[in-house]
């Protein structure tokens, strides 16, 4: 049995007061182990970008723990937050969140630079991460110039360029048609499957889900269901 | 990461040129400003540092009245004599050379050139005095002097104009009715402090001038110099005893004369400019907080529109210090920018503006320097809120900005 990369603790995350108190999170608990490919599922407001808030170092629990790499993420800084986010995490984002006017290239060196590697290693580890998804001749392209699909890709290259331990993913095919998504997925899972990285979504379709391994069902801020699919199958 | 924070914010800077160039504006103004008045100043003190150089640091001079008073009109004080002049050579022991001086403006007749003209008396000591050297032919003879023989030495000016560049040696000009030969030429001085072409000028011996133009034999001026400049103070102490002694003036009143050093009139000249240069200053220091506050303002626009960028920049790893650094980077260097273009025009335009003011182009480095570190500075001290605000954002609610 692996140590779990993360894990919660009975977290609660609570917005506002008294009448207009809202439990975004309301107690919940559970463990991921590293290689997993998680799905997080739930109907609209059950608290599954809070969850992944908190699972991105991004925010804080109010109550409970938040284990991350034997952290306990909520006593940490926002600075120390910082770095756990730069070293160990990558995002990608419904709305694919690049940089507007700046090439794929730039787009992917900016961690990197964060990260104080040289000109040289950037280009090389930003081109290699072109590359691996699919985008081999496009570096000098500004979001502009590509379309929804390929600038999916190049937040997952983003994402995957400073090989993180946990991609955490919020609807990265919610802005995509059907067939693009089947290929942002395809893409996710081999690099699961490749590189044995971490990798929660959050998704509201079905089929998006079936590709992950494992399945945690949220309703009004508590876990509802969890299901291994892979054992099922 | 430093050197990449300042191409990014080049990059940035880049993108929006026009805005850039507007926003800048303000801080380039009010470093040309600077730099115009600056460079105008140190020309003008350059300048007036070379005058009392040419005229002889260790100058003072002696004129009849006493010192200018609010209100007070002019005294009429009775003119000098010569034995004033022995009486100084006699007893002044910080003496090095004393000349006495007689002006007017005097028609002058050089073949059909006919001009009003600078007419001096006086004798060889005032070359000396007055650090003023015969380039061409000699000084006048001592028999000369004394015997006020029409002899005469005439200014770089006469030469180039009324004789047209000729060497003019041995040729006779005409002073109102009164013939002269020429016997020198002074060395080119250029224009006087005060306006006034100080070449315009013919030399005779003190005598010929009192007898024959001026039918007089008063002084109305005496020039001397110490030995150097630190008896400076000790000469005019003593030329004023010995003048108070020999004009017979009761202990107690006012002297009917006054003394000056160049010291006094180099500090007048500086008082003057220094008034106009604090006036220009402060309109350049008003121009530059307008500069800096539209600045601050552009960030402002600049931190909201780049919401979400701060957003992934967080997202990524970025640290508050980080993102700060950033915008306080892009504001310093825009302003920089502004103030290299401000330098530039400021030059240009001094180098414009000083042939007419007939002052020269003095081009200080630590000037420049100054200015450009300045102006990076107003961009440090105006981006700094505009940068922490964007540096305190919440990633998330970055994130979610449209
Ligand atoms: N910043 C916030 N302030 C107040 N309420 C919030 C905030 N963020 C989320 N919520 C509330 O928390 C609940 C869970 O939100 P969220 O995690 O975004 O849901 P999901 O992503 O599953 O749609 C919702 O009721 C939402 O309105
Ligand atoms: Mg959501």
């Amino acid at each position: 049995m692996t140590a779990p990369v993360i894990a919660f603790d009975q977290v609660y995350k609570v917005y506002g007061k008294g009448d207009t108190e809202v439990r975004a999170l309301d107690g919940v608990s559970f463990a991921i182990q590293p290689g997993e490919f998680v799905a997080v599922m739930g109907p609209s407001g059950s608290g599954k970008s809070t969850t992944m808030n908190i699972l991105g170092c991004l925010d804080t629990p109010t109550a409970g723990h938040y284990f991350f790499k034997g952290a306990d993420v909520g006593s940490l800084s926002r600075d120390q937050r910082a770095l756990l986010r730069r070293h160990f995490l990558g995002f990608v984002f419904q709305g694919f969140n690049l940089l507007g006017r700046t090439t794929a290239l730039e787009n992917l060196e900016v961690p990197l630079i964060y990260r104080r590697l040289d000109k040289t290693t950037r280009r090389r580890m930003a081109l290699e991460a072109l590359e691996v998804v699919g985008l081999k001749g496009r570096e000098d392209h500004t979001p502009g110039e590509l379309s929804g699909g390929q600038q999916q890709r190049v937040a997952i290259a983003r994402a995957i360029v400073t090989q993180p331990s946990l991609l955490l993913a919020d609807e990265p095919t919610g802005n995509l048609d059907s067939a693009r998504s089947h290929e942002i997925m395809e893409l996710l899972t081999r690099l699961n499957k490749e590189r044995g990285l971490t990798v929660v979504l959050v998704t509201h379709e079905e089929d998006i889900a079936a590709y992950a391994y494992r399945r945690i069902e949220f309703r009004d801020g508590k876990i509802v269901r969890e299901t291994d699919t892979r054992r099922a199958a | 990461m430093f050197i990449n924070t300042l191409l990014m914010a080049l990059r940035e800077i880049r993108r929006n040129v026009l805005r850039s160039s507007l926003t800048v504006l303000g801080i380039i103004i009010g470093v040309a400003a600077v730099i115009v008045i600056v460079t105008l100043g140190a020309g003008t003190t350059r300048q007036v540092q070379d005058e009392i150089s040419k005229m002889g640091s260790n100058m003072l001079t002696i004129m009849p009245g006493g010192a200018m008073r609010m209100g007070g009109s002019a005294q009429s004080a009775p003119p000098f004599e010569m034995a004033d002049l022995n009486a100084i050579k006699r007893e002044a022991t910080s003496l090095a050379a004393i000349a006495p001086v007689s002006l007017r403006p005097m028609q002058v007749i050089i073949g059909n050139d006919n001009r009003r003209v600078n007419v001096m008396g006086t004798d060889s000591a005032f070359s000396e005095v007055r650090n003023w050297k015969v380039v061409e032919g000699r000084l006048f003879t001592d028999s000369e002097v004394r015997a006020g023989k029409a002899v005469c030495i005439v200014g770089n000016t006469i030469k180039e104009e009324m004789f047209r560049g000729d060497i003019p040696l041995g040729a006779v000009i005409r002073i109102g009715k009164v013939t002269c030969e020429v016997i020198g030429v002074l060395e080119a001085k250029g224009q006087a402090m005060f306006g006034g072409d100080q070449d315009e000028v013919v030399v005779l011996p003190i005598r010929a001038f009192q007898r024959r133009l001026a039918g007089s034999s008063k002084i109305s001026q005496i020039y001397l110099s110490a030995r150097d400049v630190a008896g400076i103070q000790d000469l005019k102490g003593e030329v004023e005893r010995i003048m108070r002694d020999r004009r017979k003036i009761a202990p107690g009143a006012q002297d009917d004369f006054n003394i000056r050093d160049m010291t006094e009139v180099s500090s007048m000249m500086q008082s003057t400019t220094g008034i106009l240069t604090g006036f220009l200053s402060a309109i350049a220091a008003v121009s530059l907080l307008v500069g800096g506050i539209g600045i601050m303002n552009i960030m402002l626009v600049s931190v909201t529109e780049r919401t979400r960028e701060i957003g992934i920049r967080l997202a990524i790893g970025a640290l508050e210090t980080e993102v700060m650094l950033q915008f306080l980077v892009e504001a310093a260097a825009l302003s920089a920018f502004g103030g290299l273009v401000g330098i530039t025009l400021g030059l240009l335009g001094a180098a414009a503006i000083a042939p007419a003011l007939n002052v020269p182009f003095v081009w200080q480095p630590s000037t420049i320097l100054t200015a450009f570190t300045f102006s990076a500075m107003v961009g440090v001290v105006f981006g700094f809120m505009p940068a922490r605000r964007a540096a305190r954002l919440d990633p998330i609610e970055a994130l979610r900005h449209e």
